[in-house]
């Protein structure tokens, strides 16, 4: 965890990173629009005990959570909270029904900041005495909360041009017909007045999204309002999933997935034969999260340092510019690569996607992987048709049980990738694996190693397992089922503790967070009856009756004396009896440690339990001051 | 240093049937020798050659025997002469005997070493075994197998060896496979690795051609519970071999200074923003974390206070199905847990539950630390892996796994969610199963193409290549450094060697497997059909068009299949300035570039496409059926090429039509040219022609004359 000097050198770790980011730096500014309305805080499950999980909390929370893993992905990202249909007003425009939620030290539309995030997480508690709730729109009055909210998002995100930022209002309500309570002329002119707002809206870039809240006992129904308010056309809004999940959580699940906003890493051709060759989109959907880059600041301001960089000579000491030849030693000589030259030798294709021909699935080995996979789906945003012929491959591959073998010629590293067609799986909290195709980087053969070979005794058959004892490990194996593992269902326990101090030092809190490492093993669990027994059986069956107590009984044994330790022991009493006969203090007083050789200086060494390595000047020194001198 | 130090010896079998597969075995051997003076300067190497012409071996001064084995060079430490004797190996003309060929080859260990240097010593024989070996003296040939297999043994020698076959009828099974019975002795009487390949492409692979000595990432329990532990040691399976770091290069030593390094060292000095000449020296910098806008300064010392310690230990999670862990969850390089090697207790613990793991198809959850004081924890999931070999304990193979902020849960459209058009239909379907099924890179049992323990990495390859300037054929990306690395040491201006024809095969596909199911391919092609947009900014030509020659072939083919051509497609040719030739109105298309007066290329370019259109019409015509549309077009470009006065053009590419298809079932299509009115285009009609009317008239005829 340094400044990582070697990422700012025109270097191969610096396409690493390049792996690992996504390439698509645009900003994103997103206002996160909250119905405030009496209807949100009503029961949101047809439970009787669900009473307490209302709509309004299933939006709060999911905002909570994406702010947090915003802050996490060191983001540049801006955002800004709203609340419409409110008793009080707290905007801009001063218009009424609207709150912009903030806090301190922050515009409204900007990073979030540890404090946003805390204050949001609480901000339920004291919703009703400070912000309130109230039906905004309400026949014999001209208001129009909705009309006023989106005026308000849109006010928010008038900054920064929509060429470098993508702006979204991300809209949470679980009414579908706003204007329900109205008719009449009114009713059609507000309609008409909001649907131009929100166009107006989206003529400026900025891109509406809805994220409905729905009871299981009524659907929300997209095309009494909203459909027209989005500019959903005919298919489109069958598409547009009507979240009416069964539980809560599977739709708290949903909405959080839903509001990431997809980023591609790249779009690469994906060449299959004799020029045909179609576009797909990458993404990274598995990249390791790391706690994010440090930088170093001056202890006594706590201002950022400058870092400064320059390049010396190491023969002549003189500054010299920033090489642009490098070398490698070879037979003794030195060869000099210009930087030219080096990327022309990691070329070794143009970048796309090579199908070499397909293989079943059983060839993909479980040591066949180096790198986190990366998903592609098709594009035909610029070669027509590309959809069609991906969809029929991932068909015939998925049917036939077949992966791809393709070579990908990044040039990052040129590489052999399986391509292994994922069917679209979906669970009550909507999609689970996206359909598509994982790109599997593939080791060659300079990467694998044969460890297995390393200890091969050319005599001694290795034991197998008897069918006895596969029985035995069998039973086992259906005691300790983790039935429902699901990938991912850790928090990683490091970087949760991470930014959990991080966000208390940055509240000035004192109190450190506690995190619950989930990645423990369920030692109640392992110690049910039933398991033990099994557990038992099997170490029996491998290890014999009284395993433990030879183990203790082998263990005392090298205590006591393995061959090593007793060499050791020997050395040191030497060493002491040796030791005794200098006076080394008196030796040290007068400067005659020198004169010693380094045998007897050992010894000095070797009976006060001191290093023993480096050179002789480290040893005296070590000797003088460990002698206090 | 010296402790990874080792002597290889190898063996090449230089005989008759080996001479077409030499060059690879010269350029992996060099590998070998290049890789070992970058990384084990101090190791030995012997080359020994059998199935030569001569004989050259002590053995056979001493004791005699052992004809046609040349000792090339002795054993002895690496330099750079070694890279010579392996580019031009003499070919042999006689049948090699590998098994004296070994004998010679653990001579020259034993002389060099004695007794010492046990375990460090490695035999490489590269052979096709395809010839007998001669009866011994005494006793039978496995007698003679195991008589050196305990040598061998005693001595601490391994072999590795290669046996490489590509399919060639007509050698002598029962040789053949007495051979291989014979080698596989070894493989169980001594340490020794036999490996098959067929492609010169694998052989590159299959040499490991750098040593190195695997260091354990754990040493300790595998807790299943905390009363039953299995002893595990931990290696890493697989990781990633790097191109070598480079030194920066500095020219400002003098040149008479012999001990000059000319390294350029990089100093980083931290100044503080307010005074930029003020350096702020080491101990009062202070890690700042960022969290959000806010910058968090925590000194090392709070931090280590706080921040996450695990305890050190793998434990186990619990068992669960396999198909719950898909396989593109795997994030990192592999490791492989090993049981504790000569501990028979842990060997049958870790064999018993890697049995029963593959029986019941499960996979164990685990979590892992490997060093105490590691700041992170590893969840990760364990396979098992059966061993196929006698003396190999089984052993369990291990992928991390992403937490759950390690993922992003991307939303994507269903596929049936897509319109109609964008759906393949039922023919289409049968197409691309058809591809699938046909392209196929496990042709039969037991064989694989591009097996990934067997396919070396092309870059490397090339860069060890352009070190050697000898020979100019090389090597991929790591490989390719290495190449040109011994490349330039014998020649610095050396250009970047181009890729190896046995190395594209990683790169590009193999026209042999594709030129074998053409139709599968062509029928492939012929179902769908691409466009590309047109782009909003005029750019160069994009990637995909590929080389300008294949170009046509990508604009889609098909002039029957236009059934299928989906309604969005239509949208796209209504562009006010027309680009190319589309396959919907080529007549009108070539007219509207022709007629584009911005820049000269137009009018050349839409005589190319036109070209090319009307060829790929024809190419993939089906009785005829294309006809209609070909002269429509012919008529076209004739006129086109008469206005712009381009008759040479036209009349070049009309003969050239005729040459390559007159032979053909497409000769009918000539015929009809001439009752069309569509001969070449004479001086008559434009000056620059060089075909007389006469001539012109006479076409096809005439032309099957001139080139009688």
């Amino acid at each position: 965890m340094d400044l990582d000097p070697e990422g700012l050198f025109r270097d191969d770790s610096d396409s690493e990173s390049e792996f690992y980011q996504e390439k698509d730096f645009t900003k994103e500014f997103v206002v996160y629009l909250v119905d405030a309305s009496p209807k949100m805080f009503g029961a949101a499950g047809s439970d009787e005990d669900e009473k307490t999980d209302t709509h309004f909390h299933v939006a709060i929370n999911c905002i909570s959570q994406s702010l947090k893993a915003q802050i996490i992905g060191s983001s540049y990202d801006e955002v800004a909270v709203c609340f419409f249909n409110t008793k009080e007003k707290k905007n801009l425009q001063d218009l009424n029904g609207v709150y912009v939620f903030n806090v301190t030290d922050r515009e409204c539309l900007d990073r979030p900041t540890a404090r946003l995030i805390k204050e949001f997480f609480y901000v339920e508690d004291t919703f009703m005495s400070n912000i309130g709730s109230r039906y905004g729109i309400v026949s014999g009055s001209q208001e129009n909360s909705l009309y006023n909210a989106l005026w308000v998002a849109q006010a928010l995100l008038r900054k920064g041009s929509s060429k470098s930022v993508s702006k979204r209002i991300l809209l949470f309500t679980n009414e579908d017909d706003p204007f329900g309570s109205i008719t009449g002329a009114t009713k059609t002119d507000m309609i008409r007045m909001t649907l131009q707002r929100a166009k107006d809206a989206q003529d400026l870039g900025i891109s509406i999204e809805l994220l409905p809240l729905s009871r299981p006992d009524e659907g929300f129904n997209v095309s009494i309002f909203y459909a027209e308010l989005l500019g959903l056309e005919g298919d489109e809004i069958s598409h547009f999933l009507p979240s009416a999940g069964e539980k809560l959580e599977d739709m708290t699940d949903q909405l959080r997935k839903r509001m990431f906003k997809k980023r591609k890493v790249k779009t690469i051709r994906f060449s299959i034969a004799n020029g045909i060759c179609i576009e797909v989109n990458t993404y990274a959907l598995i990249r390791s999260t790391s706690p994010g880059s440090i930088m170093w600041l001056d202890s006594i301001t706590n201002l950022p340092l400058k870092t400064e960089r320059s390049f010396v000579c190491a023969d002549t000491g003189a500054l010299v510019e920033e090489p642009r030849i490098y070398f490698h030693p070879y037979k003794n000589e030195i060869i000099k690569f210009s930087t030219d030259e080096l990327s022309k030798i990691k070329k070794v294709s143009n970048g796309q996607l090579h199908l070499l021909g397909f293989k079943p699935l059983d060839c993909l080995k479980d040591y066949h992987n180096l790198r986190p996979s990366t998903f592609i789906f098709p594009t035909d945003e610029e070669v027509v048709g590309s959809t069609r012929i991906f969809i029929a491959l991932h068909r015939s591959m998925l049917r036939l049980q077949r992966f791809a073998l393709a070579f990908y010629g990044s040039l990052y590293r040129p590489q052999l990738v399986a391509l292994v067609a994922q069917d679209e799986i979906t669970g009550s909290s909507g999609q689970v694996e996206p359909p598509g195709m994982h790109m599997i980087y593939l080791p060659y053969s300079d990467d694998i190693r044969h460890v297995e070979e390393l200890h091969m005794s050319a005599d001694a058959i290795a034991p197998r397992a008897t069918d006895d004892q596969i029985k035995k490990a069998s039973a086992l194996l259906r005691r300790i089922d983790l039935k429902d593992f699901s990938v991912c269902q850790f928090t990683n326990p490091a970087l949760q503790r991470h930014y959990g101090i991080l966000q208390a030092l940055a509240l000035g809190e004192d109190e450190m967070p506690d995190i619950k490492d989930e990645t423990l093993p369920d030692e109640e669990g392992l110690s049910r009856p039933g398991i033990v027994r099994a557990l038992q059986e099997f170490k029996i069956s491998v290890y014999g009756e009284n395993y433990d107590q030879e183990e203790a009984n082998a263990a005392a044994a090298k205590g006591c004396g393995s061959e090593a330790s007793r060499k050791r022991k020997a050395m040191a009493e030497t060493a002491a009896r040796e030791s005794a006969s200098y006076d080394w203090a008196d030796l040290a007083e007068n400067g005659k440690l020198k004169d010693l050789t380094v045998v007897e200086l050992k010894y000095y060494l070797t009976a006060h339990n001191l290093p023993v390595t480096g050179k002789k000047e480290a040893l005296i020194s070590r000797i003088l001051t460990h002698l206090g001198k | 240093m010296a402790r990874n130090k080792e002597a290889v010896v190898l063996l090449l079998d230089v005989g008759p049937s080996m001479h077409s597969v030499l060059p690879e075995v010269e350029r992996v051997c060099s590998m070998l020798v290049q890789k070992k003076l970058i990384f084990g300067k101090s190791d030995e190497v012997g080359f020994v050659l059998f199935g030569t012409d001569d004989t050259y071996n002590e053995l056979q001064k001493e004791v005699g025997g052992y004809e046609h084995i040349v000792v090339l060079r002795n054993i002895g430490v690496v330099d750079g002469n070694a890279v010579g004797f392996l580019q031009n190996l003499p070919r042999g003309n006689f049948p090699g005997d590998f098994i004296d060929a070994i004998v010679v080859g653990i001579d020259l260990l034993i002389k060099k070493f004695g007794p010492t240097n046990k375990g460090k010593q490695r035999i490489c024989l590269i052979t096709d075994a395809k010839y007998p070996i001669k009866e011994p003296y005494e006793g039978t040939k496995e007698d003679q197998v195991n008589t050196i297999s305990q040598m061998m043994q005693t001595h601490g020698i391994r072999l590795d060896c290669i046996v490489i076959r590509e399919k060639l009828p007509g050698a002598d099974l029962r040789v053949m496979e007495e051979n291989d019975s014979l080698l596989d002795q070894f493989s169980r009487k001594a340490i020794a690795k036999i490996v098959h390949v067929d492609s010169p492409t694998s052989l590159l692979g299959a040499l490991k051609t750098r040593n190195i000595s695997p260091v354990t990432v754990f040493r300790g329990d595998l807790e299943l519970s905390s009363t039953m532990k299995i002893k595990v040691w931990v290696y890493k399976k697989t990781s990633e071999e790097k191109f070598p770091t480079l030194k920066k290069y500095s020219g400002k030593a003098h040149s008479s200074d012999k001990f000059a390094t000319y390294e350029v060292k990089v100093d980083y000095e931290y100044k503080s923003m307010e005074d930029p000449d003020k350096v702020v020296p080491p101990e009062q910098r202070i890690r700042g974390y960022r969290y959000g806008p806010q910058v968090v300064p925590i000194s090392s010392a709070e931090w280590e206070a706080v921040k996450f310690k695990p305890e050190k230990g793998v434990k186990l999670l619990g068992f669960t199905d396999a198909s719950n862990i898909l396989r593109h969850y795997y994030m990192k390089d592999v490791y492989i847990f090993i049981p504790e090697p000569g501990n028979q207790k842990a060997i049958v613990a870790v064999s018993a539950i890697a049995r029963a793991m593959k029986d019941m198809n499960k996979s164990a959850i685990l979590r892992c630390v490997w060093r105490q004081g590691q700041g992170n924890v590893v969840i990760g999931v364990l396979r098992p892996n059966i061993s196929s070999v006698d003396n190999i304990p089984d052993s369990f193979y291990f992928n991390v796994l992403p937490f759950v902020e390690d993922v992003r849960e991307f939303q994507f459209p269903s596929f049936r969610s897509f319109p109609s058009s964008w759906q393949p239909n039922e023919q289409q379907q049968e197409a691309a199963d058809n591809l699938v099924k046909m392209l196929d890179l496990t042709p039969s049992e037991g064989e694989e193409v591009l097996q990934p323990d067997y396919t070396p990495n092309p870059v490397l390859e090339v860069s060890y290549c352009f070190t050697q300037t000898v020979s100019p054929t090389c090597y991929d990306k790591i490989r390719r450094f290495y190449h040109f690395l011994d490349l330039k040491s014998k020649q610095p201006d050396a250009d970047v060697p181009p890729l190896d024809r046995n190395l594209r095969g990683i790169t590009e596909p193999d026209p042999a497997v594709f030129s074998c199911h053409k139709s599968v391919i062509d029928n492939f092609h012929k179902n769908f059909e691409l466009k590309e947009k047109p782009k909003k900014k005029k750019s160069s030509k994009r990637a995909w068009r590929g080389k300008p020659s294949a170009s046509s072939e990508e604009e889609g083919v098909d002039g029957e299949a236009s059934g299928f051509q989906s309604s969005n497609l239509m949208k796209d040719s209504s562009n006010i300035n027309v680009e190319k030739i589309g396959n919907l109105n080529p007549v009108q298309d070539f007219e509207a570039m022709m007629a584009r007066r911005d820049s000269s290329k137009w009018v050349s370019k839409a005589i190319k496409e036109m070209q090319n259109h009307v060829s790929d019409l024809l190419e993939n015509s089906y009785e005829g059926d294309a006809y209609s549309k070909a002269i429509e077009c012919l008529l076209a470009l004739r006129k086109g090429c008469i206005l712009e006065q381009e008759p040479k053009e036209f009349n070049r590419f009309l003969l050239g039509l005729y040459e390559k298809w007159k032979d053909t079932d497409l000769a009918n299509f000539f015929e009809l040219l001439s009752s069309k009115n569509i001969t070449l285009i004479s001086q008559k009609e434009a000056p620059d022609s060089n075909v007389t009317e006469e001539d012109a008239k006479n076409f096809p005829v005439k032309a099957e004359l001139k080139s009688q």
